[in-house]
């Protein structure tokens, strides 16, 4: 609850989907919402078998019928693109231990969506310093749904 | 003095005033003339107005004002003698015939003002010889006020070091005698002030009594602004004279004001020096004065004198401040015996804040304050009341704030003693300001000691305190201090992996006593620092021949074992299970076998015996395929147990979309993308066809205005499977296959009795897609897809 409260005085407009610790039983599976051009997904990822799996992720990505799918569970920044879209993990907010991944840094992810592109900033803590990342993304229009 | 109504009041003072104005009018006639016995006469006239008793002290004052203006006049003419012809001394004789004697007196402390500047006589005479003729008004108002004025004319004609009028040797203990004298005489005159008046109106009189105290307190000013008295003149002959007024009038109202008049006049280093002598009148007072704001005003002034400057520091220590303080603030709470213990308290939160700005380093003085707390506090019942808890608070609230460092808390011996007589509610209170400290300064806690005295201190939210009930609790405040508990458990660390062990079984211990409102908050947190342990240990082998080696994975993982068992007191099985697992795949990582098909079979049991509800065992069993999937470290048998257990449960979930689901998530069990990782085709393609068999089921029975994704789907999302591992190079999984599905689903999509769904629609659309770009890939990827028709 608290952490839900801090996350809305970031931004009162959030999308939450269910995490495998959270206690809250009405998050969502997976929820899709649309931003601009782009259609967006949104699911932890620890119902996708196996986890972390790219092409297991795109088979969600379509079965969601998304542009941009945002995952998480494994705590290690992706970003992937292939022909059907983008997939993004941002990572571990906290750099919170996790099975899958040794040595988590913390990281986030903010889109920029403008029209039919979007810039991906990745930020990361690693040594203690925090360091930026940016990739671009441009949605083709032949592969509009 | 009677005072019969407001009304009254205010016609006598009209009356007052207007036969002031009167004799005013004449009198400036008679200056216009250069008539000096007309002069006098009108003006002894216009002062017998101020004979008045029937004024409160505040309509006096007003009164006052208007013949004072009138006699700078008057004052003025006495100073030119080519007008009146009179000499100065000759004038200062005459003006002593006046009939009344306050009026005499103003004309001749006005005439005496115009003496002293002409230095026919030395200052002091003239001074001694006004002052103590004063005497012979003896009312209080009138008296306070002639002496008043007396003080006013002085002020500037006072012998002094520099002064014009400065005169032989003892010259300045003559003014220091002559403001004394005055002081005391009008400190006297104040405190009678008092005992007039019936009680119904003495409130009214108290007020207004109050408002002529900077009458008495400017004499004080003007002994400090006396140049030539120096830190031995006031040491010597000021304090003492000034104290002995103070303590012997026995009026609290004059007690408290001279006091804090006193403390601001005086510069702090004479303060300092004379410490003992000031604090010694402190126990003397009477009890109704609020002897700790006088302290802690005190305190605060040494406290930024102390700050001002390094080189002041020293003289502190020099002059024991610490201790005198300490011992006047015994005395004070030892001589008033009714005073509320949240007085005591406040006087030693004010001693403790002077302790932390002067002497910071000394530890010892802190712990010294904390434990005259103690000392006040035992024998007691715990406190009730809530100002008293506010100031405990505050009191151990201060070492925090100033050091920024809760380690610095933890050593000071008496901090748990005094909490410990704070009630329950306040004792989290204050645990929980401990843990915000430790969050907000990131405080590094890093010994299995400190560890256990900071536990023992925030006990209060570890475990269930005497006399609560944690049902009694609210439960958003619960959950929050709880919430606080378990960051807390986070920020614990040291490199040193003995140490970390340490602090892990330290706290452990701790909060198994917590009881079962408390472990799904605190266990967690715990777990996960071990298991963060366990991977910095993973490059070591635990089991060096012959050495004692305390800190290794499996000694922690029994540790775990133990931790998530007591969570099945509260009982928590999900959260169990989840915790079972993450030990399950740490131990997989150091290659311990059993371990890890232990922590799998806790897992099951919780499973099989624990989650009965659909949703949650959905989630369950996909993380424990999950899980499996990824794990290496099982022999053959191990696993195909394992593997059989899983595909069992998935097969026998409630609903068939779900069970096709975990099925075919269950093919991947069967094959791992790694070097050495299992690829069983032909069981990757019993999956496939299990799920295919229920998804076939799944239809059959479906209810078509039900859920979200109708059976359709199922089979689009096994085809996305099949494709999966046909990309894998699968050779059971065959394009033939593949193409059937297809036209399996295209059918099922066009047929009469399957309603349009724009999902599944979608879904297959981009699966076809999919498709076409593997095939149009070219290479061997191309190849593959050949002979797949979309």
């Amino acid at each position: 609850m608290e952490v839900h409260d801090y996350l809305k005085t970031l931004c009162p407009d959030l999308h939450i989907t269910r995490g495998e610790y959270d206690e809250e039983m009405r998050y969502p599976e997976t929820k899709t919402l649309t931003i601009g051009q782009f259609k967006l997904g949104l699911c932890h990822g620890h119902q996708v078998i196996p986890w972390g799996d790219l092409d297991s992720l795109a088979m969600l990505q379509r079965q969601l019928d998304v542009d941009i799918l945002v995952t998480g569970h494994t705590h290690q920044f992706t970003a992937y693109k292939h022909e059907g879209g983008v997939v993004i993990n941002p990572g571990s907010a906290t750099g919170a231990y996790s099975s899958i991944t040794y040595d988590v840094n913390p990281s986030f992810v903010l889109m920029d969506i403008d029209g039919l592109r979007v810039v991906v900033y990745v930020y990361e803590l690693i040594d203690g310093e925090v360091k930026v990342d940016k990739i671009d993304f441009k949605k083709t229009t032949t592969a509009s749904h | 003095m009677m005072i019969n109504g407001i009304e009254d009041e205010d016609k006598w003072l009209a009356e007052g005033i207007a036969a002031i104005q009167h004799n005013a009018f004449y009198m400036h006639r008679a200056l216009d003339a250069n008539n000096l016995r007309e002069a006098l006469k009108y003006s002894a006239q216009m002062l017998s107005e101020l004979r008045t008793s029937k004024l409160s002290p505040h309509k006096y004052y007003e009164l006052y004002m208007r013949a004072f203006d009138e006699l700078r006049k008057l004052e003025m003419f006495f100073k030119d003698e080519s007008r009146h012809g009179v000499s100065i001394v000759d004038l200062y004789e005459l003006v002593q015939h006046a009939g009344n004697i306050l009026p005499r007196m103003y004309l001749l402390c006005t005439v005496g003002s115009v003496y002293i500047k002409s230095k026919e006589a030395p200052a002091k005479d003239v001074l001694k010889d006004l002052v103590e003729m004063c005497r012979g008004v003896q009312h209080p108002i009138r008296g306070l006020f002639l002496r008043s004025y007396l003080a006013q004319i002085s002020r500037d004609k006072l012998p002094d070091i520099g002064s014009e009028y400065e005169g032989d040797a003892d010259s300045v203990m003559d003014s220091v005698e002559f403001v004394l004298q005055n002081f005391t005489e009008m400190n006297k005159l104040w405190v009678r002030l008092q005992h007039q008046g019936p009680g119904r109106v003495r409130e009214k009189l108290e007020k207004e009594r109050s408002e002529l105290r900077d009458l008495v307190g400017k004499n004080l000013h003007v002994l400090g602004q006396i140049e030539g008295v120096d830190l031995g003149m006031y040491k010597d002959a000021v304090l003492p004279r000034v104290l002995e007024q103070i303590v012997n009038c026995s009026d609290d109202l004059a007690q408290y004001y001279l006091m804090d008049c006193i403390i601001q006049v005086f510069p702090d280093e004479y303060h300092l020096q004379t410490l003992e002598t000031l604090l010694g009148a402190c126990p003397q007072l009477q009890p109704t004065v609020d002897v700790k704001t006088v302290l802690s005003q005190l305190m605060e002034r040494l406290s930024n004198y102390a700050a001002s400057s390094t080189d002041v520091l020293p003289e502190f220590l020099q002059v024991e401040a610490f201790a005198k303080l300490s011992n006047a603030i015994g005395r004070v709470i030892e001589a008033q015996v009714n005073m509320p213990i949240v007085g005591a308290i406040t006087l030693y939160v004010s001693l403790l804040t002077f302790t932390l700005r002067v002497h910071p380093d000394r530890l010892d003085y802190v712990d010294q304050v904390l434990g005259a707390c103690v000392k006040k506090l035992s024998g007691k019942p715990k406190l009730e009341d809530q100002r008293a808890k506010k100031q405990v608070v505050a009191l151990l609230s201060a070492p925090l704030e100033k050091y920024n460092d809760a380690v610095m808390a933890l050593t000071l011996s008496n901090y748990p003693r005094v909490m410990d007589h704070l009630d329950n509610e306040t004792n989290k209170v204050m645990a929980m300001v401990i843990i915000e400290s430790i969050m907000k300064n990131y405080t590094c806690i890093s010994t299995a000691h400190q560890v256990e005295v900071l536990f023992e201190l925030i006990k209060g939210l570890i475990k269930d305190l005497d006399g609560t009930a944690a049902d009694e609790l609210d439960e958003e405040d619960f959950n929050e201090e709880q919430n606080s508990v378990a960051r807390l458990i986070h920020m614990l660390y040291n490199d040193d992996p003995e140490e970390l062990l340490k602090i892990i079984c330290t706290v452990k211990k701790s909060i198994m006593n917590g009881g079962p409102r408390r472990l799904p908050f605190t266990v967690p947190p715990l777990i996960f620092s071990a298991l963060r342990l366990i991977r910095q240990l993973q490059g070591q082998d635990g089991d060096v021949a012959g050495e004692e080696v305390p800190a290794t994975p499996k000694k922690i993982f029994q540790i775990l074992n133990e931790m998530i068992e007591s969570l099945s007191t509260v009982p928590s099985p999900e959260l169990a299970l989840r915790l079972y697992l993450q030990c399950a795949e740490a131990a997989n990582d150091c290659g311990l076998e059993p371990v890890a098909y232990e922590f799998f079979t806790q897992a099951f049991v919780l499973y099989e015996e624990e989650i009965a509800d659909s949703k949650a065992q959905v989630t369950a069993i996909h993380l424990i395929i999950g899980t499996l999937q990824r794990l290496n470290v099982f022999g053959v048998e191990n696993r195909d147990t394992l593997t059989h257990k899983a595909t069992g449960y998935s097969a026998k979930l409630l609903k068939k979309p779900d069970q096709c689901r975990a099925v075919y998530a269950c093919s991947h069990l069967f094959w791992v993308d790694d070097q050495d990782g299992i690829k069983d085709g032909e069981r990757v393609l019993l999956c496939l066809k299990r799920a295919l068999r229920i998804a076939n089921a799944a239809q059959q029975m479906a209810n078509v205005t039900r859920g979200n994704s109708g059976p359709v789907t199922l089979f689009v999302e096994i085809l996305n499977k099949y494709l999966y591992f046909f990309e894998k190079g699968n050779p059971q999984i065959t394009s033939a296959a593949i193409q059937g599905l297809i036209e399996l689903i295209t059918t099922e999509m066009q047929s009469e009795s399957t309603a349009p769904n724009a999902a599944s629609d979608a879904f297959f659309a981009s699966t076809l897609r999919y498709i076409q770009f593997q095939k149009q890939k070219g290479g061997a990827m191309g190849e593959k897809y050949d002979s797949v028709k979309v």
